[in-house]
């Protein structure tokens, strides 16, 4: 039930944007100034998710160099800002973060 | 029919780079879905209901963090707003097509897809444009179900998974993806103003605090791009 809800009101969410000119289209026109601010969506809420994760991994406050969420993400950050290849940037962050919990 | 039948095949050809590159997002959504308590079939439903990757991974990064539905659906709603802008880049395009068809493109309407068929486009104009982007999309579409299919299958084999740290599998995911981004000053500014009210914001419930740092960010970007206006008519 809550599944089917969930899956309904994505559905709704992805296809209406997806369809409003495409489906709806003459009547509608878009706005310059949301063009615009919706170029800093994807950065604005990517960052969102990862800050409050990467510092307080599972609601626990931790900013220490013991924090392997922490090491991960800046390690994931800076490989990824450097190289601009997103497969490397995972395998070196993946490799830090494993052995910061394993060994 | 032949000038249909290339099209068709030209876009499937054409959204293959892209389609290989979605590899990892694909099965790391599966993968974490299941983790996060979905059932694999659940997991597989949203790709084929929902089918946009990057909504769905944020969704399961919501539903893992106890939010409630209405902010996954405004979430998912703030995030693919974009899709709009693409919808209306294709509508002067897609006059003659028919309702169901429009209707059906705008269903596969992701940022890979539309890139794949903007480019077609402006190379080609709309010259068999729509058996073009049905190829791009129905491509891509089984493509993206393949891939979340065999991540939900990893995802139940190893339900252990959810504790080797796939939550930081997701959070890599996401870094990377913003990171090389942010070699201008405007996208710094947007990352630190939403990162900053999400930390403060994070004791809020329901994860209503992603909502108002997705804001705090874009006003940020706003802001920026009127400051870099006004500095360059001045100039």
């Amino acid at each position: 039930m809550t599944i089917a809800a969930l899956l309904a009101g994505m559905f709704l969410a992805t296809y209406l944007t997806r369809a409003s000119f495409l489906v709806f289209g003459r009547h509608l026109r878009f706005p310059p100034a949301l063009k615009a601010a919706l170029q800093h969506v994807p950065v604005a809420v990517l960052t969102a998710i990862i800050v409050p994760e990467a510092l307080a991994p599972g609601g626990q406050v931790d900013i220490s160099l013991g924090n392997p969420w922490l090491v991960g993400t800046v390690v994931a950050a800076v490989v990824a800002r450097l190289s601009g290849h997103l497969l490397l940037s995972l395998g070196v962050s993946f490799a830090v973060f494993g052995l910061m919990r394993w060994w | 029919m032949t000038t249909v039948r290339h099209a068709l095949y030209a876009g499937a050809r054409d959204a293959l780079p892209l389609m290989i590159g979605t590899l990892p997002f694909g099965v790391i959504y599966g993968t974490t879905a299941v983790a996060a308590g979905l059932s694999p079939l659940a997991a597989l439903a949203m790709s084929v209901i929902v089918f946009a990757g990057s909504a769905q991974f944020i969704a399961v990064s919501l539903i893992s963090g106890g939010a409630a539905l209405p902010v996954i659906w405004l979430t998912t709603f703030v995030v693919n707003l974009r899709h709009a802008l693409y919808s209306a880049t294709v509508h002067p395009a897609a006059h003659g097509w028919g309702l169901r068809w429009r209707a059906l493109v705008a269903f596969w309407l992701t940022d890979e897809v539309f890139a794949v068929v903007e480019r077609r486009l402006m190379e080609r104009g709309n010259e068999a444009l729509l058996p073009y982007a049905l190829g791009a999309g129905g491509a891509f579409y089984l493509n993206w179900l393949s891939w979340t299919a065999a991540g939900a299958w990893l995802g139940q084999q190893f339900p252990d998974l959810a504790g080797w740290g796939l939550d930081f599998a997701m959070i890599a995911t996401f870094t990377a993806m913003v990171a090389p981004q942010l070699r201008a000053p405007t996208p710094v500014v947007v990352a630190l103003a939403a990162g900053t009210a999400a930390w403060l914001a994070r004791g809020l419930p329901f994860k209503l605090g992603l909502i108002l740092a997705a804001f705090a960010g874009v006003a940020a970007g706003v802001w920026m791009d009127r400051r870099n206006a006004c500095r360059e008519a001045r100039a």
